[in-house]
């Protein structure tokens, strides 16, 4: 609500520019120009007399009946839409409408055609539920609108967001874990070490990281980097570097990259640290839809998912 | 040497320089060939931005290339560049004709060119560089704005100046359109743009929240219907008569479209924040005023093509009509379009698509850009002592190839646009939505290339006209036309 005079100020206002219309309408409808007389010639005749820049005039000819018509039919359109919406001011309209309740009567509208589908599905378990059809088909479609806008719509992830169709799983990938992630979300954090390392301790500690998978580094910073991660690096990471999913610590021996496994990606990520976040989905879309996400990721990388009951 | 080897003016008597006057050109002539440069600079950005689109690897991974920093720049460019100087070329040209008299203030005249020409420069610096207000259309920083509102103020003291000397006592009816986009564009540029400078390139703008987003579309749609409107509208008052040689179809229909246009445009900008937190009562009057705005913008259609009635046969031999027509159908297209938009149950639908891209570009290729086109064609020959353009062949081909341009982008956005607000509201029967965000964005991806193409197609006839314009002025001495005396018939 808008005070008493600033609604007033509204009305007023409102109602002064369009009436103002009507009569400039009225105004410019009613003066003539004075027929033609006989000392002017039949070219000058309509003419206003006003001439610019040698051969710049004027007629004065009526304004257009069906411009208007027009005209006035949107002036009476914009004054019954002003009774019956909100719009002057505090004055409510007579239909009482509002956006707000628009808004609100359309979700629960909404809701009420899902609460009767999540109804059958509640008391499911994540196994029933990946295999059965229709509801994986509503759970495709919850992820490609909650979820895909950062796992991506094949839930493949991008750099910084983890694939969901693989099984390597930083928080754990079992049903309870799952159900966790999605529900609470999760804050990964990897500290920055840039300043404790220095700057040759990085390259080693890197070189040793990317060995862990395989990759080629210097042997002597691969030595020197694997005494330097037993200090710092074990107690998230653990003594043989295959993660902590009680911490969202990453296994570093498989492979597998959250934000690239390149010796500068990987010292970069040693320097700065990394901060990711997974958003808590329990108070946006309630338990079953929940569950149902989390049958549908599980169902993608779980083949056991599908064996019937 | 004997004395008639002298100059002819140096044997003129002091009083006949009066009637040796001559028009104030050299602002028009400056004005009028950096139209046709920034013409051609901001629509190759707007080019290569919905390239970028199809092909996103087009930013190199180099910030200053990126699609949010070149947008604002195509916008500004094309907008206050290529739209600012055609305003400032024609205003100038035209409001010393009809007034008799030349402009107030040679030195101010050309202060209001370099610093046009300055914030154009300082805008393609800052806005690659990410230096932003993050306001649409008020993008630019606060020493910057601070530039634009002295040259501002500047064209409003030349421009009002003159009419001032002017030697008739009517007031020509394009100088009310001038005079309206003059003043408001000052106040709207002013408030929009009250910030807390906190250093050379950053500030904070003193309103937030509804009220910033308020003040912000008060601007925003302000601009379209002062600076994009009212201004070209003011243009093809002296275009359209002129280039027919018939007389304005009806004083007094321009009376009512001119007040009902300006005092109504005031409250339409709610219709940008339709949905949003903006109170009910401002969005509906928004939208109230947006439907009324249809019949006073049609005024100055119904204006243009009456007066061009009776000249239809010289469709077939004049491009510049061929302009002119399509300029002022697509005026009336696009403010029918507006309103319609502005409707709030057709904005659930169309907000935040792409047709709001084409509805722009109908307004800005097909009226602004067209009727520009056709007064750099009317005025630039005459500027240089010539009758015409070099080539009337050229003109035409610009013409077609720009109008099928126009006709392939808008088209193509319409579509795009209602497939994707379709799309974004589908829902199945379980509840869920059909499509994800990103499907909507894969099935535009066809519209986007045929908007490309309509783009370049416009883009090329730039270069046409850049080629047409070179060609007309090269070998020429720039000529100041004397000021004529008023006509004392009446």
């Amino acid at each position: 609500m808008i005070s008493q005079p600033a609604s007033l100020f509204i009305v007023v206002f409102t109602a002064i520019n369009i009436v103002a219309c009507l009569w400039l309408m009225w105004w410019t409808a009613r003066t003539r120009v004075a027929p033609s007389s006989h000392e002017q010639s039949a070219e000058s005749a309509g003419k206003t007399g006003h001439v610019w820049d040698g051969d710049l005039e004027e007629l004065n000819n009526p304004l257009p009946r069906w411009w208007l018509g027009l005209f006035i039919i949107t002036i009476v359109f914009g004054a019954g839409y002003l009774t019956f919406y909100p719009g002057m001011g505090n004055f409510a309209g007579t239909s009482k409408w509002s956006s707000v309740g628009a808004y609100e009567e359309q979700v629960a509208r909404q809701r009420a055609v899902f609460e009767e589908k999540l109804a059958t599905l509640k008391d499911s378990s994540l196994k029933e539920l990946a295999n059965n059809g229709s509801a994986m088909a509503t759970a495709k479609n919850l992820f490609g609108a909650n979820c895909a806008g950062c796992h991506g719509s094949d839930a493949r992830g991008a750099k910084g967001f983890p694939n969901l169709t693989d099984k390597d799983w930083l928080w754990g990938g079992d049903e309870q874990r799952v159900l966790e992630t999605i529900e609470q979300g999760r804050h990964g954090i990897m500290p920055a070490l840039g300043s404790a390392l220095g700057e040759q301790g990085v390259k080693e500690v890197a070189s040793y990281v990317v060995s862990l998978s395989g990759g080629n580094a210097p042997a002597d910073w691969v030595a020197a980097g694997q005494q330097r991660f037993a200090m710092l690096c074990v107690g998230c990471h653990g003594v043989d570097a295959k993660g902590n999913a009680m911490l969202g610590a990453p296994n570093l021996t498989d492979n597998v990259w959250l934000h690239g496994g390149d010796f500068d990606t990987v010292r970069a990520t040693i320097t700065n640290g990394r901060d990711n976040q997974m958003p808590a989905h329990k108070e946006l879309l309630g338990d079953t839809k929940v569950k149902l996400l989390a049958a549908y990721v599980l169902s993608l990388s779980e083949p056991e998912m599908h064996v019937a009951n | 040497m004997s004395a008639n080897v002298l100059p002819a003016s140096a044997a003129i008597p002091v009083a006949d320089t009066e009637a040796r006057a001559t028009y104030n050109d050299k602002v028009v002539r400056q004005f009028a060939i950096m139209t046709v440069v920034w013409g051609i600079v901001g629509m190759a950005v707007g080019a290569f931005i919905a390239a970028q689109l199809l092909w996103p690897a087009l930013n190199f991974d180099i910030p200053w290339l990126t699609y949010s920093r070149l947008r604002p720049l195509h916008t500004n460019a094309v907008i206050f560049a290529f739209g600012g100087s055609a305003l400032f070329a024609t205003s100038y040209y035209i409001v010393q004709r009809t007034c008799h008299a030349r402009l107030f203030c040679d030195r101010l005249a050309s202060f209001t060119f370099w610093g046009w020409q300055a914030v154009i420069v300082a805008a393609a610096i800052t806005l690659p560089l990410g230096i932003t207000q993050s306001k649409e259309y008020a993008e630019l920083e606060w020493p910057i704005d601070l530039l634009i509102a002295i040259v501002w103020v500047s064209y409003g003291v030349v421009f009002f100046g003159t009419i001032v000397k002017r030697k008739v006592k009517h007031i020509y009816v394009a100088n009310w359109f001038f005079a309206a986009y003059i003043i408001t564009i000052a106040v709207l540029h002013i408030v929009n743009n009250i910030a807390i400078p906190v250093s050379p390139t950053k500030s904070y703008i003193v309103y937030s929240g509804v009220v910033d987003a308020m003040v912000q579309w008060w601007y925003g749609h302000n601009a379209v219907g002062f600076f994009l409107t009212a201004g070209f509208l003011g243009m093809m008052y002296y275009v359209v008569p002129k280039q027919v040689g018939k007389p304005i179809y009806s004083y007094r229909l321009s009376i009512v479209h001119f007040w009902a246009l300006i005092s109504i445009y005031m409250w339409a900008g709610p219709h940008h924040l339709h949905y949003t937190s903006l109170p009910d009562w401002a969005q509906s009057l928004g939208m109230v005023f947006s439907l009324i705005l249809l019949a006073p913008s049609w005024g100055g259609m119904i204006n243009g093509l009456m007066t061009m009635s009776g000249a239809w046969h010289r469709l077939r031999t004049d491009p510049i009509m061929k302009f002119l027509v399509v300029s002022l159908s697509f005026y009336g297209m696009s403010t029918f379009e507006g309103p319609m938009m502005s409707i709030k149950t057709v904005n659930a639908l169309s907000h935040y698509t792409d047709w709001t891209i084409g509805h722009v570009h109908s307004g800005a290729l097909g009226w602004v850009a067209f009727i520009s086109i056709a007064a750099m064609y009317q005025m630039i020959p005459r500027l240089f002592g010539k009758q015409q353009m070099w080539s009337s062949k050229l003109m035409d081909a610009h013409f077609w190839i720009a109008t099928i341009g126009i006709v392939l982008y808008v088209t193509s956005m319409w579509i795009a646009g209602v497939m994707q607000g379709l799309m974004w509201r589908a829902v199945n029967a379980d509840g869920t939505l059909t499509y994800t965000f990103v499907e909507a964005l894969k099935a535009t991806y066809p519209y986007y290339a045929v908007r490309l193409l309509g783009g370049l197609m416009f883009l090329s006839g730039m270069f046409l006209m850049a080629y047409n314009v070179w060609r007309t002025v090269r070998d020429t001495q720039p000529v100041d036309a004397p000021v004529l005396a008023p006509a004392t018939s009446h």
